[in-house]
Parts: structure tokens; sequence; C-alpha cells
């Protein structure tokens, strides 16, 4: 990609991109959020057109009219999203657009699954090409969405933040197979936040600060601090200094909590816990194990199937998300399409959505329009919210941008308790400094702090004291300070520290 | 600048839809003429047809009296079918929320034959609007306990509120002696006459209808959890709005507003009831709240074109021999257009401009079959 130059009305997304990708290499693009990586690869897979600059493949210089015509030319992307059917088969889902027909009425089911065999083989993973979508865990989907760009014989894969979803472990098997794929001689572009994957796993990283490259480092030459600069343009502090904390009394308490999903499944599963003000608890475990579930109930968004929760002394079982609110409950979602933000609305409305009704944003039945704009500002300020005006729609906005509003939002004034579900996913390390700097002081100031992320790194970095969660039950609580990765690591995978004897811990949560 | 480009944005879709409906319809017009009635081929004859559906709308002060005269009601129902669009509720229930609004001031106004008008007039008129705003109530209640879809129950709501007319006039509130059987005439609850041969004050409460709705839906917290619920359900919920009561008021509130347009259609125009007082306002109302991008200040202008158009029909058809049905012809091409506004705006290289509003088209297309609240 040569002089690649994208402008949007206010920003120019694209300033004059060069990148180069060779055959057999990985090649990671860095950037904060909004810098204009996303912009880049929607180039490149026909999703944009450039103003300026060109697109070369060995050397020819082609017009990329839409996906379509990406793929056709060997180049594939990867969603963040994964884009699977969950009621149909693995082979189903690769071949989805890319018949192979037994002859003009009939899918040849067989040879399709013959061929996901051989692929997988070939590169060294398993797969069960008859297995329904809906039954595998996240790193196995994730596999399957790679596997349908092997499946059209990819030469050039985009993968926009791969590891968002997963455990350390699915990690490491991800990356082994991308290097696998590496050295068949495909080029893989890998879209992160997370410079110690990059360091890890590329061959050649690529900075994008502000639409423009600010540099190219090899791994060997360069370290997690130099490239976090880079890409924020200053100095960041990778970890934060989270002090000592001075737990004071008992700001919300939770006595065997059971809530459902929305199949009717019991997933939280008798859950006992409480958090002191002026205190951090993490709440580490692989995605799916009831985290979310728990929270919504917190919060009003899902019924509590049994058990109490009292905020402040007070019963709260059950209560609406309005009285959670009132009672100062910050809450950021992890789903912030889902739950957040409402994204057809501008800045203004998503900065008060849960505060609408209250004061000065509200006089009786009235809107005061004039306050929202004011408060808006004034949160766009200084959150670093980038966008061009506090009128755009959010749907205008990156994803970390989208992000910053409900953080803004959700830690304004007083808040007696704040429940964060994954608060700073998707997020450059530079707002995610930012972020963590904010929950630190929200807990100083005496703030009672319900973390839960699946970035076990934040969760280490932030909790004072650590609560594991698997399969619906919190199988260990460990000193933030003390925990050991490994331990939490294995505790989150197995629920228990003794592969031999599984749920020993369990019994004693 | 930057103003008129917004604008275009707003209106390009509409005006396009309502262009291309008149071509289409030139062309049926020309078929029609040679094809079925084996007339000579007259080239200009759509545009004799089309020049005599203006003049009658708007050619002189009595049809553009009769234009408002038509257009009254359409605002009343396309504001109340607009707000459903705007919560996410698709609200086909016009049709039985103006009948019913009709009987409600035809049963007051029947009960204050006696009275002076500056009682029996807002009586009469409340007792349309509480009854339209019952009719409402009722489906709103319905999905707000037990999810049941609003499509399905204000279409059923329609056919009760035809038979419950047909029984009210041939039995509570029949003349003694008339046949076919008729109601009192509303006497002294009959909207006072403003201007013209029968522009009645109710023409003037729809144009200020249009202000407050939009105040409602723009300016109050209620109506930011209107707009909230149909743009994005569950951050609405998230927000802290009760999705049930938002859902109840919402349908009351639409109801009211369609029984407030066929209370000033028995109360201005009709002024006595039979068992053949029909409507086709509910229905035209949904085109018109789409038309409208479900904004009251849109729909303010698609309610006039829809009442000029029917007011134009009948002059078209004696000035010109073209069947008043074309109107309905045209209406269903708008409609078509409209609801087809991804291709249409493909077609005409529209960029950057939006078609039906989001909220609306996420309704119609998407509302039928999601699951109820529950």
């Amino acid at each position: 990609m040569r002089g690649i130059t994208k402008r949007y009305p206010g920003v120019v997304a694209n300033d004059h991109i060069d990148l180069d990708l060779r055959r057999g290499e990985i090649h990671a693009l860095l950037g904060e959020n909004g810098a204009g990586k996303t912009t880049l690869m929607n180039i490149l897979y026909g999703l944009a057109v450039p103003d300026e600059g060109e697109i070369l493949i060995d050397g020819n210089p082609v017009h990329i009219t839409g996906p379509s015509d990406a793929i056709a030319r060997g180049i594939e992307m990867v969603h963040q999203h994964f884009m699977l059917i969950p009621v149909l088969t693995v082979a189903e889902n690769v071949v989805l657009g890319e018949e192979t027909m037994a002859n003009r009425i009939f899918l040849d089911q067989r040879e399709a699954s013959r061929r996901i065999r051989d692929l997988a083989k070939r590169f060294g993973f398993e797969l069960d090409p008859d297995a329904k979508v809906e039954s595998l865990s996240v790193g196995q989907q994730q596999r399957v969405e790679i596997l349908k760009t092997l499946y059209r014989d990819a030469q050039i894969l985009v993968l926009d933040e791969p590891t968002a979803v997963l455990t350390p472990a699915e990690t490491e098997e991800i990356f082994a197979l991308l290097r696998n794929l590496a050295k068949d001689g495909r080029s893989i572009i890998f879209i992160s936040h997370k410079l110690n994957e990059v360091l890890e796993l590329a061959d050649r990283i690529t900075v994008i600060r502000r639409g423009k490259v600010v540099g190219e480092r090899r791994p060997a030459g360069t370290n997690e601090k130099e490239l976090a600069e880079m890409m924020v343009g200053r100095s960041v502090q990778l970890t934060v200094d989270r002090g000592v904390s001075h737990p004071k009394e008992v700001m919300l308490k939770v006595e065997g909590l059971h809530v459902k999903d929305d199949r009717g499944a019991e997933v939280v599963r008798g859950v006992d816990f409480e958090i002191r003000r002026g205190e951090i608890l993490g709440i580490a475990g692989v995605a799916g194990n009831g985290q979310d579930e728990l929270v919504d109930s917190l919060n009003g968004l899902r019924r509590v199937a049994a058990g109490r929760v009292w905020l402040n002394g007070k019963d709260v079982t059950g209560a609406s998300p309005r009285t959670v609110n009132e009672a100062a409950v910050g809450y950021v979602p992890a789903d912030r399409h889902r739950f957040g933000l409402i994204l057809g609305f501008p800045l203004t409305d998503n900065l008060v959505l849960t505060t609408y009704c209250q004061r000065p944003f509200a006089r009786g039945i009235l809107r005061d329009n004039r306050a929202i704009l004011e408060a808006s500002r004034q949160r766009i300020r200084e959150y670093d919210i980038r966008t061009p005006s506090p009128e755009v729609p959010a749907q205008t906005l990156s994803g970390g941008n989208q992000q910053k509003v409900v953080v803004a939002r959700e830690f304004d004034g007083n808040k007696t308790l704040l429940v964060l579900d994954q608060p700073t996913r998707g997020l450059d390390v530079g707002s995610i400094e930012f972020i963590h700097k904010r929950i630190i002081e929200k807990r100083d100031a005496g703030t009672a702090v319900l973390l839960v992320s699946a970035e076990l790194d934040e969760v280490l970095e932030l909790s004072d004291r650590i609560a594991v969660m698997f399969r619906g039950k919190l199988v260990a609580f460990v000193d933030g300070r003390t925990a050991d990765r490994n331990q939490v690591g294995l505790l989150m995978a197995t629920g228990t520290t003794e592969v031999e004897a599984p749920d020993a811990h369990g019994a004693s949560a | 600048m930057g103003w008129i480009r917004y604008l275009w944005q707003l209106v390009a879709v509409p005006l396009a839809s309502f262009v291309l409906a008149l071509l289409v319809g030139a062309i049926v017009i020309i078929l029609s003429s040679t094809v079925i009635l084996k007339n000579p081929f007259d080239p200009t004859l759509p545009l004799t047809a089309y020049v005599a559906l203006a003049q009658g709308a708007v050619g002189d002060f009595n049809s553009v009296v009769t234009t408002l005269v038509l257009t009254a009601p359409l605002i009343f129902a396309g504001l109340g079918v607009g707000i459903g669009f705007r919560a996410g509720l698709f609200n086909i229930g016009g049709q039985g929320q103006f009948l019913m609004g009709a009987v409600g001031s035809v049963w007051v106004a029947a009960y204050m034959q006696n009275s002076p008008a500056a009682i029996a007039v807002p009586a009469a008129l409340l007792g349309g609007a509480l009854v339209g705003a019952a009719w409402g109530f009722i489906p709103g209640i319905l999905k707000a306990t037990s999810g049941a879809h609003e499509v399905v129950t204000t279409i059923m709501m329609n056919y009760i509120a035809l038979a419950s007319l047909a029984w009210i006039v041939k039995g509570p509130l029949k003349v003694a002696g008339s046949n076919p059987p008729t109601t009192v005439d509303v006497g002294p609850a009959s909207l006072p006459i403003l201007f013209g041969r029968n522009g009645h004050l109710g023409i003037l409460l729809a144009f200020l209808a249009v202000p407050i709705a939009w105040y409602l839906l723009f300016r109050t917290t209620r109506g930011f959890e209107i707009r909230a619920t149909g743009s994005n359900p569950e951050a609405a919920r998230y927000a802290g709005v009760n999705p049930r009561l938002l859902i109840v008021l919402t349908m009351t509130l639409a109801g009211m507003l369609a029984g407030l347009a066929g209370a000033i259609t028995i109360l201005g125009v009709s002024h006595r009831m039979n068992t053949t007082f029909q409507t086709k306002v509910g229905f035209d109302a949904i085109t018109v709240a789409l038309l409208g991008r479900s904004n009251p200040i849109g729909i303010l202008f698609a309610a006039l074109l829809f009442g000029a158009l029917r007011a134009g029909a009948a002059p078209m058809q004696i000035n010109a021999g073209i069947p008043v049905e074309l109107v309905d012809f045209l209406e269903a091409l708008i409609l078509l257009f409209l609801i087809a506004n991804v291709v249409l705006r493909r077609l005409l290289r529209l960029r950057g401009v939006t078609g039906v509003a989001q909220a609306d088209f996420q309704t119609i297309t998407r509302s039928y079959g999601r699951e109820g609240v529950t």
C-alpha cells in the first residue's frame, strides 16, 4: 500500500500511509483507537475507497472494489466479532458462499468435511467439521474463522484483534497456528493493542498515530515501553501505581446469588462476596462463566433467581435499573453496542444516557439541552474523546472512543459502587492507562469497585482482592498483591489448582 | 449552506418517491385510457389529470379549505402512528382508534344536546380522545403484560371497533324510527366553523398538535425515553426506562391522537353517524408517518400532501375523467418506493441521504415476530 490517504469530514484518517507486506511475514499494525488502522484495513478489504494512493499486489497496481473483489484476490479478514452461524456445523459455516456441489442441487458435505480435515491437519490443529458452531469454545470458533479463509486459499490474512476474547492458553494456540500459516508462505497483518503479543508474534511492527506511520520496528530491536510511546506520542506508564487501599465499611454484599441466562440455564450458581468502600474486587475468569449474568443481575437488568444483594446496608435484590442507578451506582457494561450506547443518537444524549432524567439535565419533565451540551463538552475534554463535535452520532466514533463515552458517563460524580465489565475492552495503551488511573482514583475516593475482566493482567494489576469465577461459582479468593499469575490462570481454566481433584476448592468458596 | 444539505438529506427520498409515483401513475393513466377504454393515444392525458388534481386541491379558496379539512385528521392520526414508530411500535390500529374516537364523541354529544357549545365541544372532543386512548391502551397493556404483538392485536381491535360502531349506531344511539339507523346530530358539540364553507376548529387543533408533539418528542424526558426505546430497547432499559410502562403510555397516546382524528371528523364534518361511517385515515396515517419520517414537522407536510391528493381526487374525476382511485394507486406507489428506499437511493445515485427514518424502518421490517418483552 503506497501513499494511502483517506479524509473524512473533519479528520484525515489516513495520511499518506505506506505499508508493505512480504510473503510469509507476520506484520503487526499497532496504533491507538482512532489512529486509522481500521480505515486502512477497510481500504485493503475494499470497504472504503482511498482519496489518494494505490495498492499493489505482487508489484501490480490493483483497484479493490469491494470485499468480494478482495477475496477473489486472496485477501481475507477475520473480524473481532465472529461472523458465524451458531446453529450450523463447522463445515457448513466454512463452505457458506463457497459451496462445493455434488450436483446441481445438493451440497457435497462429505467433500467439504474432508477438505476441512486436511486443512486442519496440515496446519496442526484439531477441529471436528461436523460439530455445531454453538457448541464450540470461543477459541475454537476463531479457528473456524481462520479455517474459512484457508478454505478459500487466502494469501493475505488480516486479523483484527484476534486475541481480545481468548484465554492465555488459547492465545498461545492461535499464535502457533499463525506461525504455521506464515511458514506456509501466507502473509498476515495482525492488528492488536497488546504490546507483549505484538512483540512475541510479529516479524515486523508498524506503528500508526493520528493517521500517519510513525515508525517501523523489529521485535528484537524494541521493547514495550518504546512501542507504547510511539503509539501515544508521549511517555506512558504501562502499569499503574495502585498505592495502598484503605477498605472501609461494606458497600456491596451478595449472598447465595443464583442467576439464569436467556435460555433458562443457571449460570450463576450460589455466589457470595462483599466489597468494601475503597476496595477493588476483581473477578477473573474465562468469558462465559457467568460473569456477565452476575453483573447484569446486580444492575437490575436480569432477574435474581435466588439469593440476596445489599447495597450500603439496603436490600436491593431485584431492584430496577433506575433504582440501582439512583443509588449512585456506575455501570460499564461489557457490550457497549447492546447496552451502553444508542449508536444513532448524538454524543450529547449518550453522555447523559443514565442520568437524563436527573438534575441538571432535566427539570421536571423538560430536558435542559444547554446543561447537557455543557456537561458533554466537559466530559469530551476530560476523557479526550476524539470527535469533531458533541452532536455527531455515537456510531461515527471508533470503538475505543465509544468506550470512553460510556466510561466518562459512568465515572462522573460521587459513586457508591462502580461495576466495571471489561472497562478497557478495545482500548489502546494510552486510554487504558488513563482509565486505570481513574479506577484507582475512584477507589481512593471511597468507591467500592467490582471489576470483571477477561484480561487477566488487568485484574492482577488493579485488584485489591481477586475472585476467580468458574462455571458459575467463585472458586477462590486471592490477595491481589501476592496473586500468582499462573495459579490464577490455572484456576480460571480448571476451577482448581490441583489437577487431580476437581472442585476441591469450589466447595470452600 | 450546511442546513440546505441537511434538509436535502431529509427530503430527497420522500420527494423522489412522490415524483416517481407520479411518473408511474402517468404510465398507468395512458395505458388504462388506450388499452382498456380504447381511446386514441393522448400523451398529455396524465398532465391533464395532474393539473385537474392540483386545481381540485389548491385551485381556489374553497378547494384549499377542503384540503385542510381532509388534512387535519391525517395530522392527528399520522402523529399517533409516528410516535409509535419512534418507540419501536407498529400501530396499525389507527382505523379502529379513529372510529372509536368518533363513536366516543357522538356518544358524549348525544347527552349534551341542551348544553352550550362552550361545554359541549370540549366535552365531545375529550370523549373522543378518551375512547381512542382506550383503544390504544388495550393493545399496549396486552403487549406489556403478555408480549402479544401490537401488529396482531391492533388489527383485531380494528374489527372490534367496526362491529362496536355498528352495534352502537343500531342500538344505544339510534334515533327512534331512523332508517337506515342513524345517531342524532351532534348539535351544540359541532365544531365552530372558523373560515370558508367548513374550515372547522379541528384544523386549528391539528396544526397546534404538531409543535406539541415535537416538543414532547425532542424536549421532554418522556420523549427521550420513547426515542431511546425505539432506537435501542436494551440500552433504554439499561438507562432506567421501564419498557412496559413506556409501551402502554405510547400506545395510549397514539390511540388518543387517532381518536381525536375521528372526533374532529364526526364533530366538524359528518355531524351524525350511520353504519356506513368509514375511513381510510388509519391506514393513510401509516404512509403519512413514513413519508414524514416520524417527525411531527415532516408529518405535517406529508399530511398536507395526502389531504391535497384526497381533496383533488373528485374534481379530477369530474374534470379529467380519471377515476378517483388513481389517488389510492399513487399512495400505494409512494409507500412502495419509500419502503424500497435502498433500491431507490441506488438508482438515483442519492449519496449520503437516508431513506425512511431508521427507527421506522426497523419497526416495520423487523418488529413483527420479534420477541416481546417478558
